[in-house]
């Protein structure tokens, strides 16, 4: 069936609803890190949607802290097959939540790692905080990687920024973009 | 407040069909998610998709996936259609799909998807698929089967494609 061209809906969802917060593209010079900071409070839910390429020809991984909380605070569980083989993992009292290989090697051409994280109810100052994600990147037979992950960071502090960042010193090739989302509650 | 996340477009079969298409998709917006709830015809098949009526080998996938007592994953490359989601299982109205399709607008990229497939009768699965081509995709076809089609869509299935504006 096709359908034609764009067709209107008559059920969108109210204005402001899920809302564009911020966006960063990496330039032409690569970046050491992304971050999000000043994240209102506003929102009941987060979610980053990120698209993410390695200055480096070695695989590294996508992580990230939040509040600039270099401590031992974070845990997170893995699970992620790679075309050939299933795998799962966890850390405890990490210094980060690693969303591993959500990125692409700087040396394949055109292709970048896809993310997409959801932070619920993250400016709650009563709970400790939880993360999921799906993530992955394809390269056409020479290496994939999809896998999920669940994150906690253990503070009851409200999320207030978000840094991203890769394993080796490596940068963000140009191109790679992270946009933060608030979603509201009714 | 500007809409963030709205829907583009929708359908409901209302009869069985060999595919779905998506076209005339605007370039407004920074990703698609595309959200279905599918019956097919045939079981043992998966979810297929095409990109601006590409036919040529340009797409490849990796997944992963459980079905209760074994998790596996694949990968395969140099496909004349791409992978969104497996869907094994019975032809009733079990699967549900939502798949992302980041930065699909842009120029400069190679298009990556990613996606969850879910089957509660049958197995999970998460799926990243490539399709190597730069161009803004305007057109998303979609359809059942080892090839493309090899088998119908039944009545009943649904597929709405969301649009998401960044800042």
């Amino acid at each position: 069936m096709n359908i034609l061209g764009i067709i209107a809906s008559s059920k969108l969802a109210a204005a402001g609803d899920f809302e564009s917060i911020a966006t960063v593209t990496v330039g032409s010079g690569g970046a050491s890190d992304v971050t999000f900071s000043s994240i209102p409070a506003t929102y009941s839910h987060l979610q980053i949607r990120g698209m993410a390429k390695d200055s480096n020809s070695t695989t590294q991984q996508l992580r990230f802290q939040i509040n600039t909380d270099t401590g031992n605070n974070y845990a997170y569980h893995q699970l992620y097959g790679t075309g050939s083989s299933v795998s799962a993992g966890a850390a405890a009292s990490q210094a980060l939540i690693s969303n591993a290989y959500a990125v692409a090697l700087n040396n394949v051409t055109s292709v970048f790692g896809v993310s997409i994280i959801d932070i619920l109810d993250y400016a709650n100052t009563n709970k400790y905080k939880t993360v999921r994600s799906l993530h992955g990147t394809d390269v056409n037979g020479t290496d994939g990687y999809v896998g999920i992950t669940s994150g906690l960071w253990q503070s009851t502090s409200a999320i207030t920024s978000i840094k991203f960042y890769l394993t080796g010193g490596a940068n963000f090739a140009q191109y790679s973009t992270f946009a933060l989302y608030g979603i509201k509650g009714a | 407040m500007a809409i963030t996340y709205e829907p583009i477009a929708t359908t409901t079969l209302s009869s069985a069909a060999a595919s779905v298409t998506f076209s005339t998709i605007s370039g407004a917006y920074t990703d698609l998610v595309l959200v279905c709830n599918i019956a097919q015809a045939a079981s043992n098949n998966s979810l297929r998709i095409r990109y601006n009526s590409d036919t040529g080998s340009n797409y490849s996938f990796t997944n992963l996936s459980g079905d209760g007592s074994t998790a596996s994953s694949g990968r395969d490359s140099n496909l004349t259609s791409g992978l969104v989601a497996n869907t094994s299982g019975s032809t009733s109205l079990e699967l549900v799909v939502i798949a992302h399709i980041q930065n699909y607008s842009n120029a400069t990229t190679y298009k990556t998807h990613i996606g969850r497939g879910n089957r509660a009768a049958s197995a999970t699965d998460a799926t990243v698929g490539l399709w190597r081509s730069t161009a803004a995709i305007t057109t998303i076809d979609l359809a059942m089967g080892s090839t493309f089609p090899s088998n119908n869509f039944a009545s009943g299935s649904t597929f709405t494609l969301y649009g998401i504006k960044a800042a």
